[in-house]
């Protein structure tokens, strides 16, 4: 199963803000692993998917240069449940970013419009690790954005109507 | 407009109460950031994003830390270094060399006994607290 938690971009403003949205399906495995009878999105991933939301939009602000990896997850406050068949939205915004990392602020919503009902507020810190971890060396290439990552961007980048 | 001890003392302590998660009691000024207040690597990238937040005033002209300039990024380097650590101990040249690196630390009690554990007593929530009143103060 491809380790990917949002579906799509539907706004990314480079070195700024990105909005990226959710479809919760019954079909997921990882629904039915917490309470068997009473399928949730489980906290975890939600914070995962704000993790692949703000990780991509801080590893696009240096061009996808830096090995960008989830430090710290500063707050995680839930406010209801997710079930299958809605729609959630992740808003990030970058707080900070230096050499050394960033940090981020974001909020997960039912909906597009930033007055939509809310889910979660979730801050998170990245580390670029090859300026971080002093002394340890980790592979030349750039193992975080794998294709699926930069596909994402790819898509919102070049999104139209795909004709027949 | 220069800021007061007092002023500057209470911003930092709201820095690190949010940082790491303590209570404010804790934060007192002899309380060392690692053994103490639990900080960790990462904590100290964060520690400096929230300084950075907390004492700008103008979102135009947003106050930053350089690099390096309040926790020294390159002390593992520097502690291999034959020329600054011999048996466990830092050396004379190793003292001085840590004295030039963090000039806002208190080396009192290092000073007695000055060994590779004993250096990470040296960040301090004062040592926060007179780095940042060399900035605001």
């Amino acid at each position: 199963m491809r380790w990917i938690w949002i579906d799509k971009f539907v706004e990314f403003t480079s070195k700024t803000s990105a909005i990226a949205v959710k479809n919760i399906s019954l079909a997921e495995e990882h629904l039915h692993d917490l309470h068997p009878a009473f399928p949730i999105m489980p906290h975890s991933l939600i914070i995962e998917g704000m993790a692949q939301t703000s990780g991509i939009l801080v590893g696009e602000a240096r061009n996808f240069s830096e090995k960008v990896i989830l430090a710290k997850i500063g707050k995680a406050t839930f406010h209801r449940l997710v079930r299958p068949g809605e729609t959630i939205y992740y808003f990030a915004k970058i707080e900070q970013l230096s050499e050394d990392g960033a940090s981020i602020s974001g909020t997960v919503r039912t909906g597009r419009d930033e007055s939509s009902p809310l889910v979660a507020e979730i801050e998170l810190m990245f580390s670029h690790i090859d300026k971080n971890l002093a002394g340890t060396a980790f592979p030349e290439h750039n193992f975080v954005f794998t294709e699926q990552f930069t596909e994402l961007l790819k898509t919102y980048r070049s999104s139209g109507d795909i004709p027949l | 407009m220069a800021m007061t001890r007092d002023e500057v003392y209470a911003k930092v302590q709201g820095v690190l109460v949010d940082a790491l998660g303590v209570d404010a009691e804790e934060v007192t000024p002899d309380a060392t950031l690692r053994e103490d207040l639990g900080a960790e690597s990462i904590d100290f990238l964060d520690i400096v994003f929230r300084l950075e937040k907390a004492f700008t005033t103008d979102p135009a002209k947003p106050f930053k830390i350089p690099r390096g300039e309040l926790f020294p990024d390159d002390l593992p380097t520097l502690m291999a270094d034959e020329r600054y650590i011999k048996d466990g101990k830092i050396t004379p040249e190793g003292i001085a060399e840590l004295k030039k690196r963090m000039p806002f630390s208190d080396f009192t009690e290092f000073d007695k006994n000055p060994t590779l554990e004993g250096s990470s007593s040296l960040l301090t929530v004062n040592t926060v607290v007179n780095y940042m009143m060399s900035k605001f103060g």
